[in-house]
């Protein structure tokens, strides 16, 4: 399928190495029309993907970051209410009909448009992120579905506005609750564990190229093995190419050389107390030596 | 084209994911088999994935398809053992009703005309005199072990559900109406502006609302919290809904999720449910290793900054107070409180005395009886405020 390799290779083009699973759902997704729903712990590159997915189709990205509360005024439209006040008493003087007043201020120069209905009034189809649904409430999910069955949306003083292009919708969640089995059904899923090494070499490879091959693999290995180890917050990738970064930027070139500096550049990987406290110099070392 | 043999393979693939407990529609099947025909078949692997992304829905469906596909169209399946629970608690009901009918301790079959009474209003002249009026304020008082009657029962049941419901729907999310607050709600203004003539005169307000809290329950099953458990578990049932996010857990010698159970809307079943798993359940509580398995496999996902933990226990443990406490405070670490309901605190000279419930004492924010569904309705203020 030569428009498979085309995704794959356009997205490696980004800087963005997926695994096959993830291309074939990105690439079923655009072909079925499908929302596509993406777990996994946090820190995995889950909003990343809709980034390059936007730069792989060369579309622009819209994103909606979800949290409790998140309701359709934030998420759809809201009328500029202080502009409207403002045009009407302005008016006032003028012997204009509350007819014509009503419908100038009801037009579409006093709408905000939200996120969501800006991505279905795109002339070319963006993607849609819809970041951390899990973070929203049941209600909101409900209406997000009535959304992406219809591909519009009514306001009472408008009407129904049809979407003009079909959003590409990427849904991602960190898991801390249950989604509604309905969501889950509209959607394509696929669940988004932290990389193997060898991946994450090529990510690192990827993201920085001055990097010395040699001391890039010693960094993968030594998070995996940080990975597997008991912490409050597990290292994602974004850290991974932090250290990367340091430890390039402190001219490092070996992980079992000068082990009081390593251990200091150890804050871009551990980002909690307890953490920082439990990976002391022996893990630190016996892990480098792992590693090595 | 060989359309018809391959149709009802792969119908027959999604009715063997349904027996596992996969969720799919009918409109799946419509979509897998599009798939299937418009694909070229030389790639498995590809139609794997293909399949494996449209028909998962969850983390636990994403990692068991593998096995189910190859079970299916390789014929390499495994034998699951018989724990489909789907399937035994329709076998259980008889069962499991007189499990809980034991372990509730009363003989007779749980009566279905709970609500028969409910029209009665007049005042009831019994030889305790009390009227049907205060016999609500007199159920909550009274200490949950001494109802016996299965109506009784069944009515401090529907009342502790009541008092979960009616916290649950305090305990909201969106911004509310108010007389003060930092922001202006433009709504309500022009609405009321309409009675003004068109001035803004009056001014309302909204203010952020007070963020809900998760509250996850551990529930001790042992022996000495027999009467108590089943109302515990109705009230909880009123908790885990879908508004007030809610865990709940058993705790024995091991510990075992029940959120799944107790949403289940049927009532029976969600207490034959129930039953089983809190079943085979000998031996005397191990609060401290039961804790440790929720600490080790649940706590990350479970608890967050606005969490509350409860633990419904008497506190008699066969760990160590050590053991105990450790994972207690390991449990601190992440919940923002921790309430420990004992219902012995409601008998009259009963002290916090056991070796475990005084290493647990300095960990725990709030300790509070439990044996009458007053006390349940006084978490309220603990559970909401954080």
């Amino acid at each position: 399928m030569s428009e498979r390799e085309t995704i794959s290779e356009r997205l490696r083009a980004t800087g963005y190495i997926a695994d096959e699973t993830l291309e074939t759902a990105l690439q079923l997704s655009l072909d079925l029309g499908r929302p596509l729903l993406l777990e996994g712990e946090a820190g995995v590159g889950k909003t990343e993907i809709a980034r390059a997915l936007a730069e792989a189709i060369g579309t622009r990205l819209i994103r909606l970051q979800c949290y409790e509360g998140l309701d359709a005024t934030t998420a759809i439209y809201e009328w500029n209410y202080q502009h409207q006040l403002l045009a009407i008493k302005a008016r006032e003087r003028e012997e204009i009909s509350p007819a014509d007043i009503e419908e100038h201020i009801f037009s579409e120069a006093f709408l905000l448009r939200r996120p969501l209905l800006e991505a279905i009034t795109q002339d070319r189809s963006p993607v849609l992120l819809i970041d951390e649904i899990d973070r929203a409430d049941e209600e909101f999910e409900a209406y997000l579905l009535e959304v992406l069955a219809d591909y519009q949306i009514t306001i009472p003083e408008l009407g129904t506005i049809p979407a003009t292009s079909k959003p590409h919708v990427v849904l991602t969640s960190n898991a801390t609750r249950e989604l509604s089995d309905a969501l889950r059904r509209r959607c394509l899923y696929t669940y988004i564990d932290f990389p193997s090494p060898e991946r994450e070499l090529e990510i690192v490879l990827a993201r920085q190229p001055g990097l010395e091959a040699e001391l890039a693999s010693q960094i993968t290995r030594f998070i995996a093995a940080l990975r597997r180890e008991d912490l409050e917050k597990v290292p994602g990738i974004a850290e991974t190419l932090d250290w990367a970064a340091a430890l390039a930027g402190l001219d490092v070139k070996r992980l079992d050389g000068d082990l009081a500096q390593i251990q200091s550049t150890l804050v871009c990987l551990l980002k909690t107390e307890a953490d920082q406290k439990a990976v002391t110099s022996e893990v630190t070392s016996r892990l480098a030596g792992q590693a090595a | 084209m060989q359309a018809a043999p391959v149709s009802a393979r792969v119908v027959g693939f999604l009715d063997h994911l349904r027996l596992n407990e996969f969720t799919i529609g009918l409109s799946e099947s419509e979509v897998a088999l599009s798939l299937l025909a418009g694909a070229q078949m030389s790639n498995a692997e590809t139609t794997r994935r293909r399949l494996k992304v449209l028909l998962t829905g969850r983390r636990d469906e994403w990692n068991r398809f593998d096995d189910l596909f190859e079970a299916y169209w390789h014929a390499r399946g495994r034998e699951r053992p018989a724990t489909d629970t789907k399937r035994d608690t329709k076998h259980s009901w008889v069962s499991g009703g007189s499990l809980w009918r034991r372990h509730a301790g009363s003989d007779e079959a749980p009566a279905n005309d709970a609500n028969a009474d409910g029209g009665d209003i007049e005042i009831e002249d019994g030889a305790d005199g009390r009227l049907i009026a205060s016999e609500r304020t007199t159920r909550m008082r009274t200490d949950l072990r001494e109802f016996a009657d299965p109506r009784e029962i069944a009515e401090a049941e529907r009342m502790a559900l009541q008092l979960a419901r009616a916290m649950r729907y305090r305990i909201s999310r969106r911004h509310r109406p108010a007389r003060r607050g930092a922001r202006l709600d433009m709504r309500r203004i022009i609405r009321a502006s309409l009675a003004r003539g068109g001035e803004p005169i009056t001014l309302l307000h909204r203010r952020p609302p007070e963020r809900p809290v998760r509250i996850v329950i551990f529930l001790d099953v042992s022996g000495s919290m027999k009467p108590y458990s089943r109302f515990f578990l109705q009230f909880v049932k009123g908790l885990v809904c879908t508004w007030v996010e809610a865990d709940a857990y058993l705790l024995h010698t091991k510990l075992v999720r029940v959120t799944d159970a107790v949403r289940e809307r049927d009532s029976v079943k969600a207490m034959s449910r129930l039953a089983l798993m809190a079943e085979g359940f000998g031996g005397g509580t191990k609060l401290g290793g039961s804790l440790a398995q929720f600490n080790d496999q649940y706590a990350k996902q479970a608890l967050n900054s606005r969490s509350v933990a409860v633990v419904v226990s008497d506190g008699y443990d066969t760990g160590t107070p050590e053991q105990l406490a450790h994972e207690l405070s390991r449990l601190k670490r992440r919940a923002r409180r921790l309430v420990w309901l004992n219902p012995l605190l409601g008998w009259s000279q009963y002290e916090p005395v056991t070796a475990a419930m005084t290493a647990a004492m300095p960990l725990i924010d709030h300790f509070a009886a439990a044996n009458t569904l007053q006390s349940l309705a006084e978490l309220e203020p603990h559970l909401a405020r954080l």
